[in-house]
């Protein structure tokens, strides 16, 4: 039984069918990856992880747990941390205060009126920002306005916020997306370095397959909203069907 | 200093200082010479100046933070004048239960708005707020008029109980026998300074306010309310829920625009409906957008400008407008009074609604923006040499 | 049931105003996306164009009657109207007598060009910028505006008569069989029911059959696209808010007989007219129409004596009740389009 179990999950929207059905079962400790020409319904099926979208039929559950009708906040609380395909981060604060209100989600839950406690006086916090700010060499960048970095650092401040949570399961919507060659291996390297450090599952959402097959453990392939086989990446690479539903077109 | 900040305490220290000089500060002109209308160190004004300071610090902590724009706060500001008056007439002058009371109910009402306005956000949020300020109003003038006495306005009368006056207390608000409108002058040469009592209260509550806007914009539920403003997306997939901590910002804010009401009734015991209006609502607006949201001096700085240009520019008439121009020949002197006429006396309005549009135009960040784009102009040479320093240190 | 029908009249002038208001501001937030606070202001300028055309028809000079007296004995003053000494007394007094239906004729060209200034002059460096910071901005032109107005008219209301042939009221008690009086609705507010409907209706064929308007109706449906056809919508956004200035301005001139213009009627309707927008649905031009009409009907009718009884000063706060119900249950209005600025 994996850390997350997708089970007959359909979504539709007005006539068109999103997502077909999909069963898809991520094991603990593994980077999976969900891959899939555009349209394929991948975003769909993310957004149905995190409690943006309610599917229509099937379940979700995370380590045993139903994940379906809970807000975003609550299942980020038991354990699954998102990073967005363009970084959702807090534009208007420094790198250091953008890592530090994760932190308190992590300590203080996902809501805790602290209203007259200065943040000067919070050690536990600053040590935990500090140190993950360390572990993805941005520590001299903490006085920053996080508006004013490079895309590259957006991604990786993004990534230090999730990771401070100590998420069980990390989402990745197309990490690289947009981004140079250099910055996609950069971010490869990160994420392979974070998977070393932590125990940690990481699905993965992505067009590059530089990066799905660099990375990834197992693959799954979705076409059309349904699932259309599931391996490991040397399998994958050779799968006839998907040479021709994916992989032919984007020349590997 | 009390769990502040070196650049914190200073600040309160410098705002505590200013407040409490304000008599001699605000009246730097002798009495008797021609630039005694300057002047703004009278009681009444005074007060005013730190009633409106404690309604916009608290408008800020909700605007300045979160980014929510409520165009309804002067209910709350009625609904804290109404009950301080209410306590007036049931137990008596002492204005300490009118204020406690004027926060709590302020702050329950806010509760209640908050609750249902904050389901929605960006300007539904601020017409929801607009409609429930407007229905207050409405409900001020009609229906509840049995606890607002309507269009009179609801004031003291010696039919009133209260139970807790005594004839040795004053029949004017007092705390604890202490007059609100007892004033010592101080005559010193050709100059003249009041401290009045009410200022002194006042201004200590405002200052024990301001103490409370920085530990809360210092605190991790400022940074909480920060966050809202940037960014609830990220918000929420941190594990957060945003609406607690926006409806905990609205009701402090209300409570804050409360104890200002509480205070206005408790300097001159009458609360009227038009205090509910949504010009005043936006008048809180502008002063916080003067002064610079979301900094920690600015709304104070803009009430205090705008109080203080509005009773400036009232008193200008044109006979002092003669005066001040008569050095200058005849058809001079005419044709720039006419040119200033429609801004000053009654036109003051319209200075301000101009001054406004200028603000939010060329310096969204308001006052506190344009003092620091000031200061670092003067400063410019100096910034320049530390940048090229900086930049010809060789990359590792 | 009189009384019905005659509350249902009432509600119609006003909900008319509200229609006419509230179409204006969703042609600006929905073609240019600004949430224009002035617009209340733009209402006001139109019913001070009445005031104004009625002023300067009515200019007059003084002659003296030997014939009459005042009352300090002294030979009377009389005031002649130049209209009246050019066209002859009855012609003249007949083009005084309507001045207000003239005075549509003087607030277009008027009411679009200030439209145009500011359009061009302030609301096109605010389209980047976030709501609050054009509410805020276009709130400080209210002010503006109004103390401008109040400046050259004063604070007082200014009557502002219809013309003598609207005098009066129609008795449609008689015409449906009831007692006659029992249902009497001025003839001036049939009249502005009648105005105010066709320029609706103008207003909608011209979005539905011009070229124009196709254009505009695409560019409020997804701006960005009309703008990669080469199309140069910016130009025809500007004309759209002229035309909405015009239409809030005429709405004025035609209202001033009704309520006697004062500074502050644009900022009453407008507080009002938003609160239409919002129930109707943001960006919805149907929407606005019928919140409009709705609204209206529904403060009259909760004016009604019988129901006041029940609910005392529910004639007050109606409209915002429904419009707090409305954004709470179905936030995107009653003909919103989805997604519209939904959260």
């Amino acid at each position: 039984m994996g850390i997350l179990e997708i089970k007959n999950v359909g979504k539709r929207f007005g006539g068109l069918q999103a997502l077909g059905d999909v069963n898809l079962s991520v094991a603990e400790n593994t980077v999976h990856a969900i891959i899939g020409p555009n349209g394929a319904g991948k975003s769909t099926l993310l957004n149905c992880l995190v409690g943006k979208l309610i599917p229509d039929t099937g379940s979700v559950t995370f380590q045993g747990q139903s994940l379906l009708g809970r807000s975003p906040h609550e299942i980020n609380q038991m354990g699954v941390s998102r990073v967005f395909q363009t970084p959702e981060i807090f534009a208007d604060l420094t790198v250091f205060e953008n890592v530090m209100i994760p932190c308190f989600a992590h300590r203080d839950g996902s809501f805790k009126l602290n209203g007259i406690s200065a943040i000067r006086g919070q050690n536990d916090i600053k040590e935990m920002a500090e140190a993950i700010l360390m572990d993805v060499n941005m520590i001299d960048k903490r006085d920053m306005t996080a508006s004013s970095m490079s895309r590259g650092d957006k991604r990786r401040l993004e990534m230090a916020m999730c990771l401070v949570q100590e998420p069980k399961l990390l989402l990745l919507d197309e990490p690289t997306a947009g981004m140079a060659r250099a910055d996609t291996n950069n971010t490869i390297d990160l994420l392979k370095e974070i998977k070393e450090k932590r125990d940690i599952t990481m699905a993965i959402i992505e067009h590059d397959m530089h990066v799905v097959f660099s990375m990834a453990e197992r693959i799954t392939v979705l076409a059309q909203g349904t699932p259309l086989v599931e391996d490991t990446p040397e399998n994958i690479k050779g799968h006839p069907k998907v040479r021709e539903a994916y992989l032919g077109e984007a020349q590997v | 200093m009390l769990g502040l900040e070196k650049k914190d305490t200073s600040l309160l220290i410098i705002v505590a200082i200013l407040t409490m000089c304000a008599p001699f500060i605000l009246n730097p002109f002798p009495t008797g010479s021609a630039m005694a209308q300057f002047n703004a160190g009278y009681p009444d004004l005074m007060q005013r100046f730190v009633i409106f300071g404690i309604f916009a610090i608290g408008f800020n902590i909700l605007f300045g933070l979160t980014g929510y724009l409520s165009f309804g706060h002067a209910a709350f500001l009625g609904v804290g004048s109404y009950s301080a008056v209410w306590m007036f007439k049931l137990l008596g002058y002492n204005i300490l239960p009118g204020i406690v009371l004027s926060v709590i109910t302020s702050g329950v009402f806010a509760l209640l708005i908050g609750y249902i306005s904050l389901r929605r956000s960006g300007i539904y949020f601020s017409i929801l707020t607009l409609a429930f300020a407007q229905m207050s109003f409405a409900l001020a003038y009609s229906v509840l008029t049995p606890l607002t006495n309507g269009e009179t306005g609801l004031q003291v009368y010696n039919s009133d109980p209260q139970y807790f006056h005594s004839d040795a207390l004053p029949n004017i608000p007092h705390l604890f026998g202490q007059e609100m409108q007892s004033t010592f002058k101080l005559e010193l040469g050709a100059w003249s300074f009041d401290f009045n009592t009410g200022y002194y209260i006042c201004a200590l509550i405002m200052l024990v306010m301001f103490y409370l806007a920085i530990r809360i914009f210092r605190s991790p539920f400022g940074l909480m309310l920060k966050a809202i403003k940037t960014n609830q997306t990220r918000l929420n997939y941190t594990g957060l829920n945003p609406r607690p901590y926006t409806l905990a910002a609205f009701v402090i804010s209300g409570m804050y625009a409360g104890l200002a009401g509480g205070l206005m009734a408790s300097m001159d015991p009458l609360a009227g409906a038009e205090r509910m209006q949504w010009t005043a609502s936006g008048e809180v607006v502008l002063m916080t957008i003067l002064g610079g949201a979301g900094t920690l001096i600015g709304p104070v700085l803009g009430a205090g400008f705008i109080k203080y240009f509005e009773n400036i520019f009232s008193k200008i008439n044109d006979t002092v407008l003669h005066q001040w121009f008569a050095f200058l020949p005849d058809g001079m002197e005419d044709f720039l009074i006419v040119i200033i006429h429609p801004f000053v006396g009654k036109g003051w309005h319209l200075t301000l609604g101009l001054l406004f549009m200028a603000i939010v135009i060329f310096l969204p960040g308001g006052l506190v923006e344009g003092g620091q784009k000031i200061a670092q102009k003067f400063r410019g040479s100096k910034a320049k040499d530390d940048t090229t320093a900086t930049d010809s240190t060789p990359a590792e | 049931m009189d009384v019905i029908i005659l509350q249902l009249l009432n509600g119609l002038d006003k909900g008319s105003a509200y229609a006419l208001i509230a179409l204006g501001l969703t042609l600006i937030f929905g073609t240019l996306g600004v949430v224009n606070f002035a617009h209340g202001a733009l209402f006001m300028l139109g019913a001070f164009c009445a005031v104004t055309l009625q002023r300067i028809l009515s200019l007059s000079f003084e002659t003296i009657d030997p014939t009459k007296t005042d009352f300090l004995g002294n030979p009377a003053k009389v005031k002649t109207p130049y209209l009246e000494s050019w066209f002859g007394p009855e012609m003249g007094s007949s083009i005084i007598d309507w001045s207000v239906p003239l005075a549509i004729l003087f607030a277009i060209p008027i009411m679009i060009g200030v439209g145009y200034i500011m359009e061009r002059g302030l609301i096109k460096h605010f389209y980047k910028r976030p709501h609050a910071d054009q509410i805020l901005v276009t709130f400080g032109l209210a002010i503006v505006i109004q103390e401008v107005i109040k400046q050259f008219y004063g604070a007082n209301p200014i009557p502002t008569p219809a013309p003598d042939m609207f005098k009066g009221s129609f008795d449609f008690g008689v015409l449906l069989g009831f007692d006659p009086n029992a249902v009497i609705y001025p003839y001036w507010r049939l009249v502005y029911f009648s105005f105010a409907a066709v320029i609706i209706a103008a207003v909608f064929a011209f979005l539905q059959f011009t070229t124009f308007g196709m254009v505009v109706r695409a560019g409020m449906a997804d701006r960005e696209t009309v703008g990669l056809l080469g199309i140069n919508i910016d130009k025809r956004f500007t004309i759209m808010f002229g035309i909405a200035a015009a239409v809030a301005g005429i709405a004025g001139v035609m209202y001033a007989p009704i309520n006697s213009p004062n500074y502050h009627m644009g900022m009453d309707f407008l507080v009002l007219s938003f609160v239409v927008v919002v129930v109707g649905g943001m960006g919805s031009l149907p929407g606005a129409v019928l919140a409009g009409f709705l609204l209206g009907i529904l403060e009259s009718f909760s004016s009604m004596n019988q129901i006041k009884q029940i609910l005392p000063g529910i004639d007050q706060i109606i409209i915002y009740l429904v419009a707090i119900i409305i954004l709470l249950v179905r936030p995107r209005g009653l003909m919103g389009r989805k997604g519209v600025m939904e959260d």
